[in-house]
């Protein structure tokens, strides 16, 4: 089995989660020689969907010699995300699918609803965010008059085009912060905390006093436009069987390309040679006998969790998984969901964030609605309580999985020196743009050129397709 | 036999994945069923990860979505999204590689595990053209039985008897020949049960999808469409 593994490869990568099987994909692609390995016995790392069995175990919390999970039905039909995210619906991440073909092995559907709160504890109201001129007129979130000055401030962001400045509405683009953007069609407090956050999904208020900030905010709040446009109910897309499908997806397209796979192994050890990472040593276990290898690489990458020395915390995430057997209320009884409680709302610095996905996405047994709810840690203890303005909103909750605050990691430095090339943990935002940043930036260090999406790959279409 | 061109027959989308060990013929059975072709020493797979082929039955039409394990299967490295939905296998094993067939009943057995409890699993023998067998079916021009070679090494009773204690459909091919490819195919066609094809039949069926339907999306569009039409079966 050894002899297969070849003595030297372009890239090995290391950890199956997204932002490595997408770069693993698209290097692939491009020619190059993959050897992609993960420690796991399945795919997906940090950004794997789990059964409920499996959850059990990772979180611990039943009794010795108990079987909780058996209540709930058949385990496959569990696919449980660790990390709760949407794709937005004209985000990158759907345009990499769709330039590499993966989006043949996945199914989609929409996300019912993208809702919105205003206000705390027993007076919070839930809304839908409104997505467009007309529904800005018929939103509860909104009085009279603040509708129509809403109305005309979406529809200024539908037709603004940075290079335009007729469509500058007088202000300087190079210098304009969105506060004062906001305050140019007067809106009112409460509404730009749903529109920078429900629709720009800024996740703290950081982003309003940034000088010639207005042009990025105004794009997000276009993507959020076009994203709802694109299908109608919410600028969120899920693929079925849940976001463990992504990776697994994308490692295809990566095979099919050459790459080559292997789980159950563990690096030993990473070679270096004149301080550069040149090769690894490796175990693959799961087998008898277990397999030794060592390989050489021009470039190694791969998520935090493969090189501790080498990455930084940067912040910490909570997240609680919650299992229930009913909608969220006020959301029209939708199979999913996601509900953001804006930071000022609630007396914080950080949204939170509340993602809930049912038996429509195959996620869960028929009945099961599965809400994970999320926010940045600002405290360093009782951090239950930081997230209780989302447990609030779910109402009855049959299983609750609450762990320790999940670390964040980044690189300490950019990989050009010791040719090691470390994603980004998974922040708490709802959706991929972020990945799909890091994922750009990775390629970019590692190839020296920007990563075209489109038309990836056409040209280099084998026959036999 | 081609397309009679009457009123349109209800067509289904059927997943068929394909497994075994390495070099047993996979990918050239698929080729051979696919394009009529077939390559000598032909590469381990790389790019050929998704085929499609309609195969014509008296009632109705099944089209093939034909998922290549894509080397996946070397590391026992198969992701789960392989199996899923699959509605029929081909275990594909070795004629003259016994250690080939003891795989192949490894992956029948990862089916039964992993898969949809109705997939429709055929066990296939290939490399016939290799065995004394395969000379004359395969139009004599292979001389395999004149320097009498028989390189078979796994019984056909032995595999047909394993076939049916499991409940698997059996056949032995030679992807090189062509010999007794399309009838795996047509015989996994008419092996799917009708109640488990995708496109509902009927006016009513196709004229009202379920909510659940509707809400799918297709991210592809109208760039949707390369998929082949002509038929082998």
């Amino acid at each position: 089995m050894a002899d297969e593994i070849a003595p030297e490869y372009d890239v090995v990568v290391l950890g199956t989660g997204l932002t490595e099987c997408i770069l693993s994909g698209v290097l692939s692609v491009k020619g190059k020689k993959v050897l992609h390995i993960d420690r796991n016995d399945h795919y997906g790392g940090e950004a794997s969907s789990i059964n409920l069995e499996a959850l059990f175990k990772k979180y611990g919390n039943y009794a010795k010699g108990t079987e909780p999970w058996k209540q709930y039905g058949r385990m496959n039909d569990w696919n449980i995300d660790l990390v709760p995210k949407f794709l937005m619906s004209s985000g990158e991440l759907t345009n990499i699918l769709v330039s590499t073909d993966v989006t043949r092995y996945l199914e989609f559907k929409q996300v019912a609803g993208s809702y919105v709160q205003q206000g705390d504890g027993p007076k919070a109201t839930v809304a839908k965010v409104p997505s467009d001129a007309a529904e800005a007129l018929r939103s509860p979130l909104m009085g009279l008059f603040e509708k129509r000055r809403m109305k005309s401030f979406i529809e200024w962001v539908g037709q603004f085009d940075v290079k335009d400045s007729a469509t500058h509405k007088g202000l300087d683009m190079s210098t304009c912060t969105m506060r004062e953007v906001y305050d140019k069609f007067g809106l009112e407090a409460g509404t730009k905390d749903f529109a920078g956050h429900a629709m720009a999904l800024y996740q703290t208020d950081a982003y309003l006093d940034i000088k010639g900030g207005a042009p990025e905010a105004v794009e997000r709040l276009k993507l959020y436009g076009n994203s709802v446009a694109r299908y109608g109910k919410s600028p969120y897309i899920y693929p079925l069987y849940g976001l463990g499908e992504l990776p697994q997806g994308f490692a295809r397209l990566s095979a099919i390309y050459g790459g080559t796979y292997m789980l159950n192994t563990s690096v030993d050890e990473l070679v270096f040679e004149d301080g550069k990472a040149v090769g690894i040593k490796a175990t693959m276990t799961g087998i008898e006998p277990e397999m030794k290898f060592e390989t050489r690489a021009k470039t190694i990458l791969g998520d935090p969790s493969y090189f501790p020395d080498k990455v930084t915390v940067v912040g910490h995430v909570l997240r609680a998984i919650c299992i229930l057997k009913h909608p969220l209320a006020n959301t029209n009884d939708s199979d999913s969901c996601q509900i953001i409680i804006p930071q000022s709302q609630v007396g914080r610095k950080n949204d939170i964030y509340v993602a809930c996905v049912s038996s429509a996405h195959n996620v869960c047994p028929k009945g099961y609605w599965i809400a994970i709810v999320s926010t940045i840690a600002e405290t360093s203890a009782n951090h239950h309580l930081e997230l209780a303005p989302g447990i609030e909103r779910l109402g009855r909750i049959e299983e609750q999985f609450m762990g320790p605050p999940i670390p964040l990691y980044e690189p300490i430095t950019d990989g050009t020196k010791d040719n090691i090339f470390i994603s980004k943990s998974y922040d708490p935002s709802s959706h991929f743009e972020t990945t799909t940043d890091d994922v750009r930036d990775i390629y970019s260090r590692i190839a020296g050129e920007e990563l075209k999406v489109e038309g990836l790959r056409e040209g280099i279409q084998v026959a036999a397709e | 036999m081609a397309d009679s061109g009457n009123a349109p027959k209800p067509s289904s989308s059927v997943k068929l994945v394909l497994l075994g060990e390495a070099a047993v013929g996979k990918s050239s059975l698929v080729l051979r069923f696919v394009n009529n072709d077939f390559q000598e020493n032909k590469e381990p797979t790389i790019g050929a990860a998704f085929l499609t082929q309609k195969c014509n039955l008296p009632t109705r039409t099944i089209k093939f979505e034909i998922w290549d394990t894509a080397g996946q299967e070397r590391f026992a490295s198969l992701a789960p999204m392989y199996y899923r939905n699959a509605q029929a296998a081909l275990v594909v094993y070795d004629l003259t590689k016994p250690t080939s067939l003891i795989k192949a009943k490894h992956w029948v057995a990862e089916l039964q595990r992993q898969a949809s409890p109705g997939i429709v699993i055929s066990l296939v023998g290939n490399k016939l053209d290799l065995t004394n067998d395969g000379a004359g079916d395969g139009g004599g021009e292979e001389g395999a039985a004149e320097d009498s070679g028989d390189a078979r090494k796994v019984t056909t009773e032995e595999a047909k008897t394993y076939a049916e204690d499991e409940g698997l459909l059996f056949f032995e091919t030679s992807a090189k020949t062509g010999y007794n490819v399309t009838e795996v195919f047509t015989a996994i066609a008419n092996s799917i049960p009708e109640t488990s094809l995708k496109t509902a039949r009927g006016p009513n069926a196709s004229h009202a999808p379920s909510r659940t339907e509707e809400q799918r999306v297709n991210l592809n569009g109208p760039r949707d469409s390369g998929a082949k039409d002509s038929c082998a079966c």
